[in-house]
């Protein structure tokens, strides 16, 4: 049986539900295929940063889309995501990594970019009172927070089936293909049709790209997380270092999360990851260091989730360059969840008006493919 | 006396000294192949013969014959050149058969080429109204004070419940002098009747002599109520009284004590987070591996034996442990194997063993009643969530235990869904018109057993720590 809708989103993480629910949204009926759930990979197992901070240049306006939305997530979603916001922290943990920290804090405000903010080792303590003594600042962005990221993918893609999207988990989109300007999918028995199609499968976006004659330098990886039992409340913001892989955070039931980049070995097809424990060893003494308070805590659970990462860790995000109706929405490269909200808002935007005020020209899929690389 | 394992590598790498593992360890040691035993308890036996080496109870009839099995094959292992240590939690294993284990505080990391998990079974969840009061606790707890310790209940003491082991420990608290004052049977009726076909290989068990002797011993000591269908526990910050429903009429006694009981189930946890398949079990009720003849798993180089396998009590278990021991030394040293003991023959013996049952999980299902609660009945004790909290969120759209972690924390814990697991697959299933194995199951991971954060950053430096990681 085929269905004919007005756009296919492939990919229920975060991204494609933000975009099904956005098309909702400007009154298009999407279908959004998932081969799993909803927030089964990386969207729902991530840190949860809600974070402009440290962000890469070239997607700090979609990031600050993006935050305006997060600010009001509940009136959007019916469902607050468990956002906070009491800022995240950029810690230097020497003279020069400071260094480095106010020339690109220089450097953003010759941008217009207001959001990052240097501070010294008062405020720093004043801000993250248990950190070691032998930091001297840092930089702060004050708007930002954490979510729940689990339970906002789910809230995004209820949201998306109430204002009317068709919501389709469990089995793969296979067989894309186009004709006469027609875009076809299979899920299953099922098959769709639509003029549009969002390519948001994360780990597998590269794949159905490259498939169709848009090959990226792309590749899968699983960064690994740990959770602690509980400990007493002693900070609010979220952490992350300048010179080490780690970022910090502690939720309001009092268990800590022990992020930062370190990567398990991802095997996809199978969706499992096997964990380096040896790595996770390396975040813990970060943390044993950094954080005294810490020392007693018991880890809980540690795991990883299956994403994509680009060669300039940058999205692929905009309009195929090859294909009409053909958008990608992927490589979010460890730091996408924040973006989600805004991407879905901006991708609508593109498919439904042509265009956007929000400046993401510096993440076509084309600055991989143009003739002088 | 705790020591890290001697080498890095071994040939065999056994989990658990109970009696699947002490088989499966000495059975791979005199083969010559390099075994390890890594038991998490303070001594070798697991439950079934714990404390084997140590138990204050020497009156050996008091145990019963069955316990003191254990000692010769304790006895067997300790003159096998296998390194065995005590108190050694395992926390990870993966695929590449890579395994962490803490011992005295210390993390190390050991590498094998075969691993045999023998880490048998936990007592089924029992979420009734009030079973998180203090003075209610599992039967099992109460056997591990008895065995350790010579420990028995004196005050008022209720048993309810179910199945082989309720009736072991009362006989054993019995025999020791301890008080119990009535025995509340949750066995259906029905059961009885679906029983029946299996009685027959039933009846000629190893089972079957010693199961009616016991209860018949505890029947002439106890009052014991048959036939009962609803159970709570209440009492204003510790148990006061029990009451139950048996034959249509509802009754309270009052208690101190409340020990709770309806069987065991493989504790799955280190096989699960390993990434090994696993099957629901319709007739045992809950998450099995899928294991070949020789208990080799879904992960090359994995076998499970005993009754992590699925329950088979401590007779089977021997014989499992047996039989994936073998099947590793045909894989490792094929020439010594044709020594051992033919596989033919073990399986003979697994068959034996085995028998009556089918006829033992049939009686001893427990009740939809007792498995599904419903409304206030607290189903997550770490997280304190009750059954009406998790069909709550199914309405608004929690598909699986997985996706319900997200809306309630559930199996996020420090039990790591031990004590709610299957509560919450036999609740979402119900609740959605769906099998258990559709629903599914928590995705676990390590640490299977929580570690500190001080003994994870104990752990030696890579190669990778040294090199210089700028955040980009």
């Amino acid at each position: 049986m085929t269905r004919h809708v007005d756009a296919i989103v492939v990919g229920g993480g975060i991204h494609g539900c933000s975009t099904a629910l956005h098309l909702c949204l400007a009154g298009l009926k999407p279908v959004l295929i998932e081969k799993d759930y909803a927030g089964r990979h990386a969207s729902g197992v991530n840190a949860g940063g809600v974070r402009q901070l440290a962000r890469h240049i070239p997607e700090i306006p979609l990031s600050i889309r993006s935050m305006g939305i997060w600010e009001k997530i509940t009136d959007l979603l019916d469902d607050d995501c468990s956002f906070e916001s009491h800022g995240q922290v950029l810690v230097a943990e020497n003279e020069d990594e400071l260094a480095a920290c106010r020339a690109r804090v220089a450097e953003l405000n010759a941008l217009g970019f207001v959001h990052e903010e240097l501070i010294d080792a008062t405020e720093l303590r004043r801000l993250v009172p248990a950190v070691a003594d032998t930091c001297p600042g840092g930089v702060v962005s004050r708007r930002d927070g954490a979510a729940n990221p689990a339970q906002a993918t789910t809230a995004f893609r209820r949201k998306a089936e109430q204002l009317g999207a068709t919501v389709h988990e469990g089995t793969a989109a296979t067989n894309i293909r186009h004709s006469d300007g027609i875009w076809h999918v299979d899920v299953g028995a099922q098959s769709y049709t639509a003029p549009v199609l969002v390519n948001a499968a994360g780990a597998w976006a590269g794949t159905i790209a490259a498939a169709l004659g848009e090959p990226v330098p792309v590749e899968t990886v699983a960064p690994m997380l740990m959770i602690t039992s509980r400990v007493p409340h002693f900070i609010d913001p979220v952490v992350i270092l300048r010179g080490r892989k780690l970022s910090f955070k502690q939720f309001k039931n009092g268990t800590v999360l022990i992020g930062g980049g370190h990567l398990a070995t991802p095997y996809q097809d199978r969706n499992e990851t096997v964990l380096d424990w040896k790595s996770l060893a390396t975040s813990a003494r970060t943390v044993f260091e950094l954080f005294p308070v810490m020392r007693d805590a018991t880890i809980m659970r540690a795991w990883a989730g299956i994403e994509a990462k680009t060669k300039d860790d940058l999205p692929v995000f905009g309009p195929s360059a090859r294909h009409r109706g053909l958008y990608h929405q992927f490589g979010f490269s460890l730091h996408g969840f924040q973006l989600g909200p805004g991407a879905g808002a901006v991708m609508a935007e593109l498919i439904v008006n042509g265009g956007t005020q929000t400046r993401i020209g510096d993440l076509s899929i084309d600055r991989f493919h143009s003739p002088t690389l | 006396m705790t020591m890290a394992p001697k080498r890095e590598a071994y040939d065999v790498v056994v989990v658990g000294a109970g009696p699947a593992g002490l088989a499966a360890a000495a059975t791979s040691a005199e083969a010559g192949l390099l075994t390890l035993l890594l038991d998490e308890n303070i001594g070798p036996g697991g439950q079934v013969y714990r404390a084997i080496a140590s138990t204050p109870v020497t009156e050996r009839n008091q145990l019963g014959a069955d316990y003191w099995v254990g000692a010769d094959l304790v006895q067997a292992l300790r003159t096998s050149d296998a390194e065995i240590i005590q108190r050694a939690t395992v926390w990870s294993l993966d695929r590449n058969l890579e395994i962490a284990v803490s011992v005295g505080g210390a993390s190390a990391f050991v590498k094998a080429r075969r691993v045999i998990l023998a880490t048998g079974a936990l007592e089924r969840p029992f979420p009734i109204p009030g079973w998180t009061l203090p003075g209610v606790m599992t039967a099992g707890a109460a056997q591990t004070m008895l065995k350790s310790s010579a420990l028995v209940p004196d005050g008022r003491t209720v048993i309810a419940g179910q199945g082989p082991l309720l009736w072991l420990l009362a006989a054993q608290i019995l025999r020791l002098g301890g008080r119990i004052d009535r025995i509340l049977d949750t066995t259906e009726r029905g059961n009885y009747f679906a029983a029946l076909p299996h009685v027959f290989a039933f009846l000629t068990s190893p089972y079957f002599a010693k199961g009616l002797a016991m209860m018949r011993e505890v029947r002439a000591k106890v009052q014991v109520v048959s036939g009962v269908t609803e159970l709570a526990a209440s009492g204003d910050g510790q148990l006061a009284s029990v009451n139950y429903v048996a034959g249509g009429k509802r009754e309270t006694t009052p208690a101190d004590l409340l020990l709770l009981h309806q069987g065991v189930v493989p504790n799955v946890n280190l096989a699960m987070a390993a990434g090994i398949e696993h099957r629901w079990d319709d007739l045992q009720l809950c998450w099995s591996p899928v294991l070949d003849a020789s208990g080799n798993s879904s992960v090359a180089g994995i076998a499970i034996a005993g009754d992590g396998a699925g329950i088979g009590g401590a007779g089977a278990a021997v014989v499992r442990g047996r039989i994936a021991a073998r099947a590793a030394v045909e894989a490792l040293a094929p020439a010594v194997a044709a020594k051992l003991t033919p596989m033919a023959a073990l399986r003979a013996d697994l068959a034996k063993a085995e028998r009556g049952r089918i006829f033992l999980d049939t009686l001893f299902r427990p009740a939809p009643q007792f498995r599904i609660p419903s409304g206030d009945t607290i189903v997550c004790r770490c997280e304190e969530v009750t059954a009406k909290d998790i069909l709550d969120a199914v309405a608004i759209g929690a598909t699986g235990p997985n996706q319900l972690k997200a809306y309630r924390r559930t199996g996020m814990g420090p039990c790591q869904g031990r004590l709610c697991g299957l509560t919450v697959t036999e609740l979402m299933a119900q609740a959605r018109a769906k099998s258990p194995q559709e629903i599914g199951y928590y995705r676990l991971r390590a640490p299977v057993k929580p570690i500190t954060l001080a003994e994870l950053a104990a752990v030696p430096k890579t190669e990778a720590d040294v090199k210089a990681v700028v955040r980009g």
